[in-house]
């Protein structure tokens, strides 16, 4: 277990990252200019509604964008070290060995024709030099640590032999196996019931504390990112709105969009009066309109949001891209 | 009296495998319970909404609502009429006409072929009304426009989808409208949009909703009663301010804390134990009870009954 980090330089670090589409109608593109950084045993809560690219930048690190879609231009930094350049057979080795993946759909991210026990030391004699009996040992040790209760004869049982939660516990065992340094969870709980959720939210949590693993939590769910997260990346047609302390973020934000999402949500305080609506939708990718893309529904659209370029986050500073912010006078 | 009044409602589903398999096996039939026992009442234009874990059977009650599936015991009465029982038909087709569903994927909800125009129209029409103009005033109603009746579905997106599928379920003009999940599919922006017109339509058309969701903080803005299900049994039944205040029942506790809020920056709580028991072969006595702080001897010998607690009724034998 890896017990010191190097705390100044992030696990994953994301620099102006664009990804593009090319169409027969011209070029989409669904992560235009993105930059954030997760460092160890961070939890970093990258939220957005469905089209806003928060998986499409999950992807791209992973290196599993499906073809058309590519990087276009930006770095993504694993411990310092450049991946999105690396040939395939190395980012094959990277992936699984120093980033872990937990996917929504726990069945699907599992060989149902396997038993799990093989799918783990299949995972972990790929990417670390032991044997199988110690491979094994460590299956087991490790569908332990994510709590399955008799893991010594479970390790043989097959995949739906399992409850939906218990199936989401292997598939983090799985990612934790060869000990990542990154674990980036896509929905990981969206497919899960409110009680399990929360077992897994608190799994996940306990595992970062203690492995000192960056995790990068991808959501649509404001509640599971306040529990959860550390820091809060909110996104909008493929571009960063704001970024910050989840705390400072979702209690006091400033970018008008964040404002209006965390309004939207039922709140327990705000009692049955009119839930506050966004008006329209998120414009489709083919169609962003120019200079902010939010400008169209935002209540404080000035004539310079209507024009290009429109507003972004300056690298390392900076919190929302937006030319006039909410103003807060006090921060919660 | 109340619109609608379920009565000991119980539906039993066999899952058993095919006779052959069985014999062969040695098995015995398989008999899931999906609803056991659940009896409360909807009065007019009230929310009654409907929250549990998946498993807990509140879509099948819904169902058995709309007569989409007979109950295996029990009575659903609509205005005191049975449509199990009844057998007079013009009784019942005026009862079926006043009752209306929107479910929870507008994307598979929506016939793909048909113009919206015509799915709109369709309750109308299939019973041989006048439906001339009704799909583009409907359209309006809904916050779309009137134009966009001769389009096909697909040039839609989620929630206005889902607008399509409450102007379709206000065609009929009915007075009850089960609603299946309604904003599960849709991202939190637009699901304010349409709780907000769910909730204007309600006050415009004097509609009565029973409003199913596993949704705590849906639930609590939309609900005047919610009912609290737990692998098919009806645990706790109050109004939103005491069940998420005061809530009684050590399931609508656990599960109230297991929610994750919004404020709870960094909230660690110890997460429930456990998971759900085997519908096939529930727990004897309380279904709650192996997963339950308070359990006791009792528990696990005695099914709990409903009882009045403090403006609430509770299934359990520890409330109050």
């Amino acid at each position: 277990m890896k017990q010191t980090h190097i705390m100044t330089t992030p696990i994953l670090s994301i620099r102006n990252l664009t990804v593009d589409i090319p169409t027969r109608h011209g070029v989409l593109r669904p992560v235009n200019g993105v930059s954030y950084d997760v460092a160890a045993g961070e939890i970093l809560g990258v939220v957005g509604e469905s089209g806003a690219g928060k998986s499409m930048a999950g992807n791209a690190v992973i290196g599993l964008l499906n073809p058309p879609a590519h990087i276009a231009s930006g770095e993504i930094l694993l411990n310092g070290q450049r991946i999105d350049t690396l040939p395939r057979d190395e980012m094959r080795r990277l992936r699984g060995k120093q980033i872990g993946v937990v996917f929504q759909d726990p069945l699907t991210s599992l060989n149902p024709l396997l038993r799990i026990g093989d799918q783990l030391t299949e995972t972990m004699l790929a990417h670390l030099d032991i044997s199988p009996s110690e491979a094994r040992k460590r299956a087991i040790a490790a569908l332990e640590e994510v709590g399955i209760p008799g893991a010594a004869q479970r390790v043989d049982s097959y995949p739906h032999e399992f409850s939906g939660g218990m199936r989401q516990r292997v598939v983090i065992a799985l990612a934790l196996c060869a000990e990542p340094s990154l674990i980036i969870a896509d929905e990981p709980t969206t497919a899960l019931d409110v009680s399990v959720q929360a077992q897994i939210i608190a799994l996940l949590k306990r595992l970062c504390r203690e492995r000192g693993t960056a995790v990068m939590l991808i959501t649509h769910d404001m509640g599971v990112i306040a529990e959860a997260a550390d820091r809060v990346a909110v996104m909008y047609a493929g571009q960063l709105a704001e970024i910050g302390p989840v705390r400072e973020v979702l209690a006091a934000p400033i970018h008008p969009y964040t404002d209006g999402l965390m309004g939207s949500t039922p709140l327990a305080s705000r009692g049955k009066d009119r839930l506050h609506q966004i008006p329209g939708a998120m414009p489709r990718l083919d169609a962003l309109p120019p200079g902010c893309a939010f400008h169209p529904r935002c209540p404080y659209t000035q004539d310079d949001c209507r024009a290009d370029p429109g507003p972004r986050i300056e690298d390392g500073a900076g919190r929302a891209a937006c030319f006039h912010p909410i103003s807060r006078t006090e921060v919660a | 009296m109340a619109l609608v009044s379920i009565r000991n409602l119980t539906r039993i589903f066999d899952v058993s495998k095919p006779w052959l398999n069985r014999l062969i096996e040695r098995k015995p039939k398989a008999l899931l319970t999906a609803v056991s026992d659940v009896s409360f009442e909807i009065e007019e234009r009230t929310v009654y909404a409907l929250v549990g874990e998946s498993g807990s059977g509140k879509s099948t009650i819904g169902k058995m609502l709309v007569g989409l599936l007979p109950p295996s015991e029990g009575h659903v009465e609509i205005r005191g009429i049975d449509l199990a029982q009844e057998t007079d038909a013009d009784k019942i087709e005026s009862i079926r006409s006043d009752i209306q569903m929107i479910f929870q994927d507008p994307y598979a909800s929506l016939n793909p072929r048909w113009r919206v125009r015509d799915i709109i129209a369709e309750p109308v029409a299939a019973r041989g009304g006048k439906t001339e103009g009704l799909a583009e005033r409907l359209l309006e109603q809904v916050g779309l426009s009137a134009r966009d009746a001769g389009k096909f579905p697909h040039e839609f997106s989620g929630g206005q989808r889902q607008r399509i599928c409450i102007a379709r379920a206000l065609a009929s003009e009915p007075k009850l409208i089960v609603c299946d999940e309604p904003t599960s599919a849709l991202d939190v922006s637009v699901q304010a949009q349409v709780l907000n017109l769910m909730s204007d339509l309600k006050d415009e058309f004097g509609l009565t909703y029973l409003f199913i969701s596993h949704d705590l903080t849906v639930v609590q803005h939309m609900a005047d009663r919610i009912g609290v299900l737990y692998l098919g049994r009806l645990v706790e039944e109050a109004d939103p301010d005491t069940l998420f205040d005061h809530p009684a029942h050590p399931y609508t506790q656990m599960l109230l804390a297991a929610a994750p809020k919004l404020d709870g920056f960094g909230r660690e709580v110890p997460p429930p134990q456990g998971e759900i028991p085997d519908p096939i072969n529930p727990p004897p006595g309380c279904a709650f009870n192996p997963r339950c702080p308070l359990a006791a001897e009792r528990c696990r010998t005695e099914r709990p009954t409903l009882r009045d607690v403090r403006g609430a009724r509770v299934a359990c034998h520890f409330a109050g």
